[in-house]
């Protein structure tokens, strides 16, 4: 139990996707405007990964190796879509929010990096962990991401205004003011690990 | 990287006494400003390098590196954003500009003679994308009977007719614009002391303004080969951006020859940016991106050494 554990917790902080991994940076720096798209992205993104992770470390025998990445698409892509339907008839706004960054799931690297490094290499249990650990920890940057966007670039958290007359800075709500911001936050856990190490 | 070839010479001056100097120079400019647009523009002046300042020192506590507190480059870089900023902004403008100018522009990189792009630009284009409705908001000149209060560039870009504005008027700064660009008169002042203390050379201003005036000159409202130069190379920032900030010796080429193309490079995007962009003025965008592009021109334009191919 605790080795699956450790599988799910190494995504969060020590393997993070976004800050260690630096992966996924596209969707991150695109739908992170607002905390409902972060963590809708993220939920949606947890999905795929794990239900990617579990297939694939199923029929990772039956793969030929030669022909695994589109394998690996096709599984992708089912699940993407599963989602994406899903999205649109029960939540239609953030399916609009999020607009095609949804079924560009497919081509996340994070999805596709979990499958070529970890599923068709581990055990079922072990990839779900992996895919699970991995969303989670998607999802917890975006949040941190999209919530200093919101609070910054907009003044508001979750939609709420929290501060009155506060002036937003009009950049961080632009993709150029994500890439400063996730570039100040890599840099700033990367002190924090050089310090512990 | 090593771009000159051997024997250096040794020279007196150092970096500081440089810095010092180069505020001096454009004491005249900040005078100017003052007289132009009120006590308002001395305040932005002075937060503006206050807050350069406690950045600088604050940072040099928390990196553990040499304090360089004073030796005048911080407060340069705060002088200077705050003379790309229009007279009347909030007063958090100035303070916000010099922090992100020191900290994200400078010290990011590992302090000073480091940094890749100039940090006051940095700084003052900060400031443009977080906040454009303060950054283009310009009050009208106090001391003189002015005319209007957008800078003439904007009001040459919205296609309105500029006749109400002499030349004269422009060199002597009685118009709309950031506290130190609107001047002429003083800047030349002080970009004449430091070519005549040599801390400057022609080639990057004198290429710059050229391009600009060339270039605005064939491509004229009215056809091929009727702009109007001379009001171009007069109005917005292009005097304190090319005697100023494109000299940068941190963030511009070593050889005379890099410097030249530095500078027709600059003068170019200027005028593309005036002629053809969506802003009305082109001048700090312009030397930000020969900034990024000094490397590789200090790479290519590499002194032969005796000797070798």
């Amino acid at each position: 139990m605790r080795r699956y554990l450790q599988e799910f917790l190494k995504g969060i902080i020590r393997e993070n996707p976004t800050f260690v991994l630096a992966l996924g940076l596209c969707p991150t720096l695109a739908v992170s405007v607002s905390v409902i798209n972060g963590i809708g992205m993220g939920l949606a993104a947890t999905f795929v990964l794990l239900g990617s992770n579990i297939i694939i470390s199923l029929i990772k025998n039956v793969i030929p190796d030669r022909i695994r990445i589109p394998c690996f698409i096709v599984v992708i892509a089912t699940f993407v879509t599963i989602n994406e339907l899903v999205m649109k008839a029960y939540s239609p706004v953030l399916d609009r929010a999020l607009g095609i960054y949804v079924p560009l799931i497919v081509v996340n690297c994070i999805v596709l990096g979990r499958a070529e490094a970890y599923a068709q290499k581990n055990s079922v249990l072990n990839s779900l962990f992996d895919g699970l650990g991995m969303g989670v920890g998607f999802t917890l940057a975006l949040i941190l991401i999209s919530a200093i966007r919101e609070f910054l670039g907009a003044g508001t958290i979750l939609g709420h205004t929290l501060i009155k007359g506060f002036e937003p800075v009009f950049v961080l709500g632009m993709p150029s003011g994500a890439l400063l911001l996730i570039g100040l936050l890599l840099g700033f856990f990367n002190v924090l690990k050089n310090r512990r190490a | 990287m090593i771009v000159s070839t051997s024997p250096h010479l040794h020279k007196k001056e150092s970096v500081s006494q440089i810095m010092w100097l180069v505020v001096v120079s454009l004491i005249p400019t900040g005078i100017a400003g003052v007289f132009i647009f009120g006590l308002s523009a001395l305040w932005v002046i002075l937060l503006g390098i206050i807050s350069a300042l406690i950045t600088e020192g604050v940072l040099g506590l928390f990196t553990k590196r040499k304090v360089t507190l004073l030796d005048g480059s911080a407060f340069l870089t705060g002088l200077l954003l705050a003379y790309n900023l229009p007279p009347k902004v909030p007063f958090w403008l100035p303070i916000i500009g010099s922090f992100f100018a020191i900290a994200i522009g400078k010290q990011v990189f590992g302090g000073l003679g480091q940094n890749i792009f100039n940090p006051a630009l940095v700084g003052r284009v900060f400031l443009m994308a977080s906040w454009p409705k303060y950054m283009t908001i310009f009050s009208k000149p106090l001391n003189y009977d002015a005319i209007t209060s957008a800078t003439p560039l904007a009001l040459l870009k919205e296609g309105r007719v500029l006749e109400n504005i002499s030349y004269l008027d422009l060199f002597l700064g009685k118009r709309g614009g950031c506290i130190g660009e609107v001047c002429i008169l003083a800047l030349l002042l002080g970009a004449l002391f430091l070519l005549y203390k040599g801390y400057i050379s022609w080639h990057i201003p004198i290429t710059y303004i050229v391009t600009t005036g060339v270039l605005t000159y064939i491509f004229g409202q009215k056809g091929l080969f009727s702009g109007d130069w001379l009001f171009h190379i007069l109005s917005g920032g292009l005097i304190l951006g090319a005697f100023f900030m494109a000299t940068d010796y941190v963030t511009s080429p070593l050889t005379r020859k890099g410097q030249i193309i530095f500078g027709i490079g600059c003068g170019l995007l200027t005028a593309i940016i005036r002629l053809w962009g969506g802003y009305p003025e082109g001048v700090s965008y312009a030397i930000l991106i020969m900034n990024g592009a000094t490397p590789v021109i200090d790479r290519f334009t590499k002194n032969r050494i005796y000797g070798t191919k």
